[in-house]
């Protein structure tokens, strides 16, 4: 009798102990912020509000970069959500300005938190600079702020962004996306084309063809088998391929634009004479 | 030890009737009538046994050259053929297959180079000091030693047995001119009837050797040293356990036909075994073993001058494995059952470093950590006739291998996206063997069938770069089992005096694996010609044939000849690679009263039957004459023995078809070596 009273208490005890827990589970998934994970390169302060810009990366380069961005009520200290958030990127030259390729803002599972992307061509110095100007609802009231920010080279110095006249005498941006990681794999490989219609408009280009021929200039220009073209993928505007990396070390990614007539826009083919393509990303891992 | 004595019945009695360091499968003639049986045995059971050390016995005199490399002895015999890619680490082959195609084991023992390059076959790993004798079984025969197509070879190890023996030992020195190599050996033994232990180590260092007309080869320096104990106790009048113990170190080893050297290859092999007289009161000579080995093997670049990219290639290989096997005589039947098992693991990688500095390193797993479990089982039975026998054994493993590390998989899915990271095969092997004696007569026929799965590299390689063809090799996970269907028949004609032998076989090997360029692949090592992958190919087919004879032309002088013909072609009658000439030698022996003397000749006729498409040229025929001195002194209860030689007399500059790249072999060497003993 001794044993099953001890057990009886033991099971009540196990079954208190983990009904605690789980309720502490559900406490901390409110309490962790999902931003956690990210940095936060930007908090702008406003009277009655802030806005924050979140990234993956530590910092903001040259080329493709995602942003989380969500907009803080001061005073009730929430995040706020229907805000209609949409932003323009602008570089500010000494005789010009221009702006850069984007996504929308759309909102993420976290209503509150919303992402987008924005390549930038080039970076900032003393005397040029980038800024964005953020337009969202807030409290009812149509709101406009303009920030500056800094955009710098990548560390590496490795091109991930190309800026080009194509044959059809249209200017072209060209951005690598993904992987950010590489692996001596085949990656999922992702870029982002845009035709720049004016200075302050482009658009994202669909359904051309980016051939991708990655190859390793300190071994004698070695490439890999079973790396796939970059191709339109409509849901999400990118364009998706394989990368096949067969070691680690320095890789420039040869690339040829050819447009839905299967014309080249911009690019060479690699041989023996042409070692390099005019149109190419680097990557170092 | 009756099995030994079964399966190898001259192991007890090489002290009267081996007469040279090979064997050639006969015994001397004037012990002929005595032995009639394990005569017939032998001729059935193995191809040939090449005595290796014997040195506790100090059986030197009746070698040609003591102390001589290992990979030398295993030249000496009649099957085996070495590749060569400097003076250390040659590659056995038999019937013209190399490694992948061999199973060789030390003592029983499965173990893999860690050497993605080949440059560390692992008749590397131990020494002459090591060793009693190579048992070698041609196609199927070497079954009993694991999968094989090619053959079998086991590397036998020297052990005392339980006597009263006490203390012996000895040391032994030689002396080579040719490439300065000196030699320095001893062993130090203990024997009770209850307990032995046997210590032994072996020392060389060569410089550069000359070929003919003392053309200098540089990198074919080597360094090694190799130390062993074995020890044994007996636990009853019918139980005893043995240990055994070899490190081995070879450093500073050139390659000269190869574009990397060798800074550190080293070895450490170890097991415990457990012997009892009989099993279930009908098994007999019950022996288990468990054991493990480790290799580290690292190719090292920094001493070559123009290296475009200078890199690091480690490799390590890790096996431990087991085997029991028993006798069962009933009546006329004699059987052997071997259960045996091993698991391995190989993995080397290779690291680049670019010219600019700027740049990170460039690393890739050229073997993916791949573990490979393997256990089989063995039976044979060995029915004696009046007048003739037959031998009936089979093979039966289970064989899987997976490749364990991520980034190595994720490699090879580059070029095999769908690939799975295990592959599993069922490994059979069967073979029957007649044998029949018609007054002087023996004639021996077989037919077999064996399989065996693809190589660590064959399998899972990445960018191998092979310097024979001057291609890089990428391994092909899914290759099916290469199987081979072969036939072997020889007609022996012996008298007291001489005797003659005929043989030859023919392997019909299918899905035979080779590398096959794959043009739409770019390579990787800055310099080659293009990238093979393994494929199998439909078929294969080779065929040897040997005419061999011996002539005691008095009790003092024997003469030995032999010529053979080789051929090898894939589906499309194309020429295989690696695969010999015409070739022959000849020697004519003396030994009376501790004196010995010999003068032979070997060579080979011009390699016609090439291949450029592997990387060949055609190698031009050559001939070379050695030979030796010895002469045995008594000092007391100790012995002295001396023996001196010269090879190559004539220091012709050639190279044969198993030297890769052609690199030219030694020249004129002369040789000199000192052996004490104490007893």
């Amino acid at each position: 009798m001794k044993t099953i009273k001890y057990l009886s208490l033991l099971f009540i005890a196990v079954f208190t102990l983990a009904s605690c827990s789980k309720d502490d589970y559900d406490d901390t998934i409110v309490e962790t912020d999902p931003m956690e994970a990210y940095n936060l390169l930007k908090e702008f302060v406003y009277t009655d509000h802030t806005v924050e810009l979140y990234s993956e990366k530590t910092l903001i380069t040259t080329g493709y970069n995602s942003f989380f961005v969500r907009i803080k009520d001061i005073s009730t200290n929430t995040f706020v959500e229907n805000v209609n958030l949409s932003w323009m990127p602008m570089m500010h030259m000494e005789t010009m300005m221009h702006s850069a390729p984007k996504s929308v803002l759309t909102a993420t599972e976290t209503p509150s938190i919303y992402n987008g992307f924005i390549v930038f061509q080039m970076p900032g110095n003393t005397t040029e600079y980038w800024d964005i100007t953020f337009n969202y609802t807030f409290k009812g009231a149509q709101i406009s702020k303009t920030e500056q920010i800094e955009v710098q080279s990548p560390a590496d110095v490795l091109s991930k962004v190309s800026s080009f006249m194509g044959s059809d005498d249209t200017r072209y941006i060209l951005a690598y996306v993904a992987p950010t990681t590489p692996e001596v794999a085949i990656n999922d490989f992702t870029a982002v084309l845009y035709k720049m219609e004016d200075m302050m408009t482009f658009t994202n280009v669909e359904n051309y063809k980016v051939t991708v021929d990655p190859r390793m200039p300190g071994m004698g220009n070695h490439s890999s088998p079973n790396n796939e073209d970059l191709t339109y993928n409509a849901k999400n505007g990118m364009y998706e391929g394989k990368l096949s990396l067969t070691m680690t070390g320095y890789w420039k990614v040869n690339l040829k634009l050819l447009n839905a007539a299967n014309e080249v826009l911009k690019g060479e083919d690699v041989t023996e004479d042409n070692l390099e393509s005019s149109l190419y990303f680097e990557l170092e891992f | 030890m009756k099995l030994t004595i079964k399966a190898f019945p001259l192991k007890g009695m090489r002290m009267e009737y081996f007469w040279c360091a090979i064997f050639y499968g006969i015994f001397i003639p004037k012990l002929y009538s005595q032995e009639v049986q394990a005569d017939s045995l032998k001729l059935v059971q193995l191809n040939e046994v090449v005595l290796i050390s014997a040195g506790k016995q100090l059986d030197y005199q009746k070698q040609q050259k003591p102390l001589s490399t290992l990979d030398e002895f295993l030249e000496s015999s009649r099957s085996i053929n070495m590749v060569k890619r400097g003076a250390y680490a040659w590659e056995p082959t038999m019937n013209n297959m190399a490694s992948e195609r061999l199973a060789i084991t030390i003592d029983g023992m499965q173990i893999f180079g860690a050497c993605t390059d080949k440059m560390d076959p692992i008749t590397s790993y131990v020494d002459v000091s090591n060793l009693a004798e190579a048992q070698i079984g041609s196609g199927q025969q070497g079954a009993v030693f694991g999968n094989t197509i090619g053959g079998g070879i086991n590397l036998k190890l020297d052990k005392s047995n339980f006597s009263a023996k006490g203390w012996n030992g000895s040391l032994e020195s030689a002396f080579e001119g040719n490439n300065v190599m000196y030699v320095l050996g001893g062993d130090l033994n203990y024997a009770t009837e209850k307990f032995y232990v046997n210590t032994d180590g072996i020392y060389r260092k060569a410089e550069n050797y000359y070929a003919g007309g003392n053309e200098e080869v540089a990198f074919s320096q080597y360094e090694k040293y190799n130390f062993s104990i074995n020890s044994g106790f007996k636990l009853a009048e019918d139980q005893s356990i043995s240990a055994t113990l070899i490190y081995d170190e070879a450093r500073d080893v050139g390659y000269p036909a190869l574009p990397m050297d060798v800074s550190l290859a080293q070895a450490l092999i170890s097991s415990v075994s457990f012997n009892q007289d009989s099993l279930f009161s009908s098994f007999s000579n019950w022996e288990s073993k468990v054991y493990y080995n480790t290799i580290k093997h690292v190719m090292d670049d920094t001493n070559r001058p123009d290296v475009p990219i200078h890199m690091d290639m480690p490799g390590w290989s890790e096996t431990a494995g087991f085997y029991s096997q028993a006798n069962l005589m009933k009546e006329k039947h004699h059987f052997f059952l071997k259960l045996d098992g091993f698991y391995n693991k190989s993995y080397a990688e290779m690291t680049m470093y670019p010219t600019n500095s700027d740049e990170p390193l460039m690393f890739m797993l050229t073997w993916p950590d791949v573990r490979t479990k393997d256990v089989g089982f063995y039976a044979e039975d060995y029915i004696s006739f009046k007048k003739s026998s037959l031998k009936l054994s089979t093979r039966l493993a289970y064989h899987s291998s997976s490749v364990a590390d991520e980034f190595g998989l994720n490699s090879l899915k580059i070029f095999y996206p769908e690939m799975d990271e295990s592959n599993t095969r069922f490994l059979k092997s069967l073979s029957v063997l007649y044998h029949k004696m018609l007054n002087d007569f023996h004639i021996n026929g077989s037919i077999s069938y064996g399989e065996r799965a693809p190589s660590v590299s064959e399998g899972y390689g990445f960018y191998l770069f092979n310097s024979f063809d001057n291609h890089d090799y990428i391994g092909y996970p899914d290759l099916n089992t290469e199987s081979s269907v072969e036939t072997s028949f020889s007609v022996t004609y012996k008298k007291p005096i001489f005797e003659i032998t005929a043989s030859a076989n023919y392997f019909h090997v299918s899905n035979y694996i080779i590398g096959e360029v794959d043009n739409t692949l770019s390579t990787m090592t800055i310099g080659t010609e293009g990238v093979k992958i393994y494929t199998n190919l439909d078929y294969a087919r080779l065929f040897n044939t040997t005419l061999s004879g011996k002539y005691a032309i008095s009790n003092a002088f024997k003469w030995t000849g032999q010529i053979s013909y080789h051929r090898g072609v894939d589906h499309r009658n194309e020429n295989l690679p690696l695969i010999s000439p015409l070739s022959y030698r000849s020697a004519l022996n003396f030994y009376k009263n501790q004196y010995s003397a010999s003068l032979s000749l070997s060579g080979a006729g011009a390699q016609t039957n090439y291949n450029p498409a592997y990387g060949e040229t055609k190698t031009a025929a050559y001939a070379t004459i050695s030979s030796s001195f010895g002469k045995r002194f008594f000092l007391k209860e100790n012995d002295l023995f001396v023996k001196a030689g010269i090879e190559n007399i004539f220091d012709t500059n050639y190279s044969t078809y198993t030297d890769w790249n052609n690199i030219p072999r030694m020249g004129r060497n002369i040789y000199l070596t000192v052996s004490y003993s104490i007893n």
